[in-house]
């Protein structure tokens, strides 16, 4: 069953930000969000991680509504779902360690300190993220990509069955870029991932949702979904399309503006 | 674990401290003698004092040592709390204008002669924080809500409650009047009775425990409130109970002791930079420091200048500003 969205509306200040979007991911897949700045991504994902409240249709997590504002129903949601945002702050000084330890925080109860087997959970996140050798340094020291990994790293440390995933490839380098997607794509978890890379959505999504102004203009296998004619409409961007393998994954190169 | 050892070490030297504090000042007097009235009192014997020596520990040294312990503790751990809860490293317990309208209570009784007969300066004060801190919360509810619009609140009821203090002084304050409260401003803990120690101690507990058993859920307001609900924490059912247990610790403190200040705002931080910032080993340092602190900065309040006394907000930060920055230096070395 896992998490899915059934027409999902909601408005911020009178403006209408997710339109009516269904969602549902095949557990286990890894569902790629696409759509250019501000077509509604981050507020979609927020909606799927019950940080926002619909103002119409309902998120459902094994068919259940999710409702966001019960202190139990919160706690056992987080452990269930895990969200890595696209960029976050804070002010206190915290080690990288410490920061994935805050994926125990469901697990843990208001009082109780991190277990032998917490502290076990936070290792393994550290070492599936690349980040085992950084566990010690302050998150402040941490360049751009570090911190997305970290982050990462705190999310797994929520033991998810569902992985929800903001740019998570922003400040990443090329390598990381690809060592992430595949990572999530390994995890045994049902993962959505927005995206702005069209090439890494392709090669690392089993489906994509392309999101416009708010609304869903295409779903499906990204061979069918990735046209020309779509990333014209939905980017205003020319491009060629070529399959890039046997299976069909499609490659996009893009061409610069009309003169 | 660094907290575990630092609390091992740091409760008895506060019991320590309560003692050797007790039995400093004027009359002559023995941290063993406290420690002998303190136990013929609780019913374990007789002691050998002068009735005079045992008025002097019991009714007048103790319940002063004692409540210096309770305010230190308590105000450096609503500090600590509101600083993770609101996101913002400069918050203390007057935040939320509690100090300003605890300020304006009292002047209302001591000054206007409201409520004379009824309501001592004690009972006015708790009465005008309480009145403040509504303000401030129904301000913020306008606002919209949000750790940035509780703060804003704070502030402009600070601002308000503080002119409305100053105003009532200007105009109807005598010389004797105007001394009395702003030493009653700068914190003192001269006043300390019995029933006040009592009163403070008891909702000191309370508060700790309610801030202590959160915890883990503190820590998780680290990357903000949005992230603290994605680690399952229930963010506004936990600020409000955490916002309106640090605001009625701090009213019941500023009540019995005026706003002392640095306390709230610097000790949370030293305890950080001690133990790390995890809320559970934090919290309980902090709380520690605090009573430490305010032990020995009212034995200096007292008797640095005796038979003058100078307010302890004065020497808290006096004390504790210079102690502050070697932990900064040292600390900066060790990174």
């Amino acid at each position: 069953m896992s998490l899915r969205a059934q027409d999902v509306t909601w408005s911020a200040d009178g403006r209408v930000i997710v339109d009516r979007v269904s969602v549902r991911v095949e557990p286990g897949s890894t569902l790629g969000l696409l759509g250019p700045n501000g077509s509604g991504k981050s507020s979609l994902l927020r909606l799927l991680a019950g940080l926002r409240k619909p103002t119409g249709g309902a998120v459902l997590l094994d068919g259940v509504t999710v409702t966001g504002s019960a202190a139990r129903g919160r706690r056992g949601f987080a452990r269930r779902v895990a969200l890595v945002e696209q960029q976050v702050s804070t002010e206190v000084d915290l080690t990288v360690a410490e920061v994935v330890a805050l994926g125990r925080v469901p697990h843990r109860g208001g009082w109780g300190a991190l277990s032998e087997p917490d502290h076990a959970v936070v290792a393994q996140a550290l070492d599936r993220t690349g980040m085992a050798h950084l566990a010690r340094r302050r998150w402040h020291s941490l360049s751009g990509g570090e911190r997305q990994r970290a982050q990462l790293a705190r999310a797994l440390a929520q033991e998810p069955r569902e992985l929800l995933l903001d740019e998570p490839t922003n400040h990443l380098d090329i390598a990381h870029q690809l060592d992430l997607l595949a990572l999530v794509r390994r995890l045994p978890v049902t993962a959505v991932v927005a995206l702005h890379d069209l090439n890494l959505a392709a090669a690392y999504c089993d489906d994509l949702l392309v999101l416009a102004a708010g609304r869903v203009v295409a779903a499906g296998a990204p061979a069918t979904v990735l046209t020309a004619d779509l990333v014209r409409e939905v980017y205003g961007v020319r491009c060629v399309i070529t399959p890039l393998d046997d299976r069909g994954t499609p490659h996009i190169r893009f061409l610069p503006p009309d003169q | 674990m660094r907290a575990g050892v630092l609390l091992a070490v740091g409760i008895p030297a506060l019991i320590a401290s309560l003692a050797v504090a007790t039995a400093i000042g004027p009359a002559d007097l023995s941290p063993g003698d406290v420690a002998e009235v303190v136990r013929a009192r609780l019913g374990f014997g007789d002691t050998g004092l002068s009735r005079i020596a045992q008025g002097i520990v019991w009714d007048l040294r103790l319940p002063r040592t004692l409540l210096a312990a309770v305010c230190g503790a308590g105000l450096a751990v609503c500090g600590a709390v509101l600083q993770s809860v609101l996101r913002n490293p400069l918050a203390d317990p007057f935040l939320l204008g509690i100090s300003a309208g605890a300020s304006t209570g009292a002047v209302a009784v001591v000054v206007l002669g409201l409520g004379v007969g009824t309501l001592g300066l004690t009972a006015g004060a708790f009465l005008g924080a309480a009145v403040a801190f509504g303000v401030v919360v129904a301000l913020a509810a306008v606002a919209g809500g949000g750790p940035g619009r509780v703060v804003l609140a704070g502030v402009a009821a600070t601002q308000l409650f503080s002119a409305v203090t100053s105003y009532v002084v200007i105009t109807s304050a005598d010389a004797e009047q105007t001394r009395g409260v702003l030493f009653w401003l700068l914190g003192s803990l001269s006043r300390a009775r019995w029933g006040d120690v009592g009163v403070a101690a008891a909702v000191c507990a309370v508060a700790i425990a309610v801030c202590l058993a959160r915890a883990n859920d503190l820590d998780a307001f680290a990357f903000g409130a949005d992230a603290a609900a994605s680690l399952g924490v229930a963010v506004r059912p936990l600020r409000a109970t955490l916002l309106g247990v640090t605001a009625l610790l701090t009213a019941t403190l500023v009540a019995v002791a005026g706003a002392i200040g640095f306390v709230g705002l610097v000790l949370p931080h030293a305890a950080r930079l001690l133990v790390g910032p995890g809320h559970r080993a934090a919290l309980p340092v902090t709380a520690l420091l605090g009573a430490l602190l305010l032990v020995w900065v009212d034995t200096l309040a007292r008797t640095a200048a005796a038979p003058l006394e100078v307010p302890a907000g004065v020497v808290t930060a006096l004390v504790g500003v210079p102690a502050f920055a070697v932990l900064l230096a040292r600390r900066r070395a060790a990174v």
